[in-house]
């Protein structure tokens, strides 16, 4: 084998142990995950929002043709939200704008993601896969204020 | 291995050409079917002007057409035209017809029911969103005619290996049988959703479907689809263009390694399309994102590679320091129109792979994962690449086989040029719009960039504007490619005795070394069989397990199941 061409598979190999490690480094140090498999939860077929500790909220989403339930969260900042999401009838999922939240709702299974609120504001989210004729309309958003005398849910 | 001809037969010569013919057709209602979506994203129309329907019957088309017809097609034809020139035996022409007519059968069963609008439900045909049976039995004989291709040129590969033992197989053959090893097993997953799974219930044979296994059979195959796309551009990446560009391939060794490499790594790393799905554990997702940068790894030494083969020719073409060789290669020779269509698809291909690299990233897929980031990076890759070597491939193998000089040289040479300037643009559009939050497979013009709306999403339009420009010049230089392309199938043909034989640019190899342990796919098909069972017997288990509930049909009309 060529000199140059050895020197180039292993800057190649290295390359890419690099970025793989700084995954790692970045699941490890900085908790960043993907979703996983959710076993120890019931199936739900209504959405709810309640409260699980001083700051920390658990959120049952339903997404359906053609609307997330509930489509609007209003919450106080410094919220973590424990975000559970599944259809009702076909494919769905969203990303919730600057935020490392991006799940698929896919029928007969439940996501699941953990997300904290620290700064005021709206997080939009639309769906993002095709699920019919009016896909398009399918959106919702966190809205995160100063103060929220009692944390609520729009559209559901 | 230099210049020399191969006197195919008539049939096998007419049946080349229709393969080539045919599915350009399709390709050019599948680009049509883009330009459109961009104009229905800006808001600019509401319905298709010629077509009709909504955005998603033209997504489908789209995606359809262009990525699953046309690229099958061309697959095969090239398959047919190398493998019996590079291995100097004649293609049996009964079963290469069988399997072009199937193909055909498929493509166009397909294409009815989705203009019909009985099948919007993309390329991806996810359930439970049902289609009509026409689709799924398209989609079946499409991929069942490849097979029948691939069949046709085994024997003829054993045969020649048992009649020039101790020989290397020529690299254009390893090549074009490594795509369609992957492509066999790949689609013995999506046969198996399809047959069992999608068939039997859109037919109501079936209640329900489990939709998340559905999902990852389809995954299975639909990774290493985009090798199956990338697999054919790679040999005319290795095999045609150092010599267009009057030199060597750099090294010969490479490209048996980067092919055997494919063949392990391609399929066992599906389930990175599905990182932000339920039902999967993080741990197994995190296997299929090592074997996917592993994956990487034949990419980057063929970037090295064909980088030395173009500095071996641009020296031989008279270049001198460090830099200069990049300057003397035959970019605007309207005699080589050929090299601009490789070179432009690698330089698209370093932001291609680029984007690669961050999609396949494990947690950095949430950032990106399903917003219009992904057809921002696909584009730079099947609409790049793939299909700027598959555009130039086809002229030059209409040329070939129907005995007829090219035609408008001038715009096939500049075609891939134009095509390029607005690739990035669309790109760049759909890439920054995706880092915002804008969805993928979504008609914007509806919703989020109608300021009419209460979804208006200002900061978006500048972005879905750039994809209008940036799409409106991929057509237009498509356009100006099919000039050329037509104007060549119906020219006069100037077919002498001399004229009837079929000759492609061959490269001679620069390094050529033994690598007898490259010389066989065996091992490297158990290896690829063991990393299949041990990466997907996990995810499969915990599909299977995690699921509670199955999925009765719908249509994209109606919240109500069909049934
Ligand atoms: C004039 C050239 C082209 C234009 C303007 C164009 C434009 C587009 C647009 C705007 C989308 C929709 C993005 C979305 O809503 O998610 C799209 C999707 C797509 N395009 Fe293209 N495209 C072109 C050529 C091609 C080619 C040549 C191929 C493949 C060989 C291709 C493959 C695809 C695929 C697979 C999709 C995804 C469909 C889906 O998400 O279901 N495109 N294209
Ligand atoms: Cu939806
Ligand atoms: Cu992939």
């Amino acid at each position: 084998m060529d000199k140059s061409e050895k020197l180039a598979l292993s800057l190649s190999g290295l390359l890419l142990i690099v970025f793989f490690g700084a995954l790692m480094y970045a699941a490890a140090a900085e908790d960043l995950e993907v979703p996983t498999c959710i076993t120890d939860m019931d199936p739900f077929t209504t959405d709810t929002l309640f409260q699980t500790s001083e700051d920390t909220y658990e959120l049952h989403m339903i997404a359906r043709m053609w609307a997330f339930q509930p489509s609007t969260i209003r919450l106080p900042v410094g919220s973590t939200v424990d975000m559970y999401v599944t259809s009702q009838d076909i494919i769905h999922g969203f990303k919730v704008e600057n935020k490392n939240v991006n799940l698929m709702a896919v029928p007969g299974a439940i996501n699941y993601v953990r997300v904290r609120f620290n700064e005021p504001g709206e997080y939009f989210f639309a769906c993002h896969e095709f699920c019919g004729a009016a896909h398009h309309t399918m959106a919702g958003r966190f809205v995160i204020e100063e103060s929220v005398d009692e944390p609520e849910t729009i559209g559901g | 291995m230099s210049d020399y001809s191969f006197r195919f037969t008539k049939s096998s010569k007419y049946l080349n050409a229709a393969l080539i013919i045919i599915p350009m057709v399709l390709l050019f209602i599948g680009i049509y079917g883009g330009l459109m979506q961009t104009l229905f994203r800006a808001g600019i129309i509401q319905s298709d002007p010629f077509v009709g329907g909504d955005y998603y019957k033209g997504l489908t088309f789209h995606g359809v057409l262009n990525a699953i017809v046309f690229t099958t097609f061309f697959a095969v034809a090239l398959g047919n035209a190398l493998i019996p020139y590079s291995l100097k035996k004649p293609l049996n022409t009964k079963v290469a017809w069988a399997s072009g007519i199937l193909m055909l059968a498929g493509s166009v069963l397909a294409a009815i029911v989705i203009l019909m609008g009985e099948a919007t439900v993309l390329y991806t045909f996810y359930p439970p969103l049902k289609a009509h049976p026409g689709f799924y039995i398209g989609l079946t004989l499409l991929v069942v005619g490849s097979w029948v291709a691939f069949f046709n040129w085994i024997p003829m590969y054993l045969e020649w290996r048992k009649e020039n033992e101790g020989k290397k197989t020529p690299l254009a053959v390893v090549g074009m049988m490594t795509t369609f090893i992957i492509w066999l097993v790949a689609t013995l997953a999506v046969a198996v959703e399809i047959l069992f799974m999608l068939l039997p219930w859109s037919l109501g044979l079936v209640d329900q479907i489990n939709v998340m296994l559905a999902r990852t059979l389809f995954w299975f195959f639909g990774h290493p689809l985009v090798y199956f796309w990338l697999l054919p551009a790679y040999v005319m990446y290795y095999v045609f263009m150092p010599k267009l560009a009057g030199g060597k391939l750099f090294s010969d060794m490479a490209g048996r390694l980067v092919f055997m490499l494919f063949i392990i790594f391609s399929i066992p790393v599906g389930t990175h399309h599905q990182y932000m799905d339920p039902a999967i554990s993080s741990q197994w997702k995190l296997v299929h994102g090592i074997f996917t940068f592993a994956v990487a790894l034949p990419s980057l030494i063929t970037a090295f590679t064909l980088a030395a083969s173009l500095e071996h020719a641009g020296r031989k073409n008279g270049a001198t320091g460090l830099f200069d060789w990049m300057w003397k290669l035959p970019y605007f020779d309207k005699e080589k129109w050929f090299f601009p269509f490789l070179i432009t698809g690698l330089i698209i291909f370093i932001f291609g792979g680029i984007g690669g690299i961050v999609n396949a990233s494990y947690s950095m897929n949430t950032i990106v994962h399903n917003t219009a980031w992904i057809p921002g990076h696909f584009h730079l890759t099947v609409a790049g690449p793939v299909l700027l070597a598959f555009l130039g491939g086809s002229l030059y193998m209409v040329g070939q086989f129907m005995g007829k000089k090219i035609r408008f040289k001038g715009f096939a040479m500049i075609s891939p040029y134009i095509y390029t300037i607005g690739l990035l643009i669309m790109s760049y559009g759909l890439k920054v719009g995706g880092l915002m939050g804008m969805p993928r497979r979504t008609n914007t013009g509806a919703s989020y960039a109608n300021p009419d709306s209460v979804l208006y999403q200002p900061d978006w339009v500048a972005y879905i504007d750039m994809s209008v420009i940036g799409g409106s010049i991929m057509f237009i230089a498509v356009v100006i490619y099919l000039v050329s392309f037509f104007g060549t199938v119906f020219s006069k043909s100037d077919s002498t005795e001399e004229g009837s034989v079929v000759t492609f640019p061959i490269s001679e190899p620069l390094h050529d070394e033994p690598s007898t342990w490259l010389r066989n796919f065996k091992p490297f098909i158990i290896i690829l069989i063991i990393l299949i069972v041990l990466s997907y017997t996990p995810v499969i288990y915990d599909v299977i397990t995690t699921t509670y509930d199955t999925s009765l049909p719908y249509s994209p009309n109606s919240p109500v199941p069909l049934r």
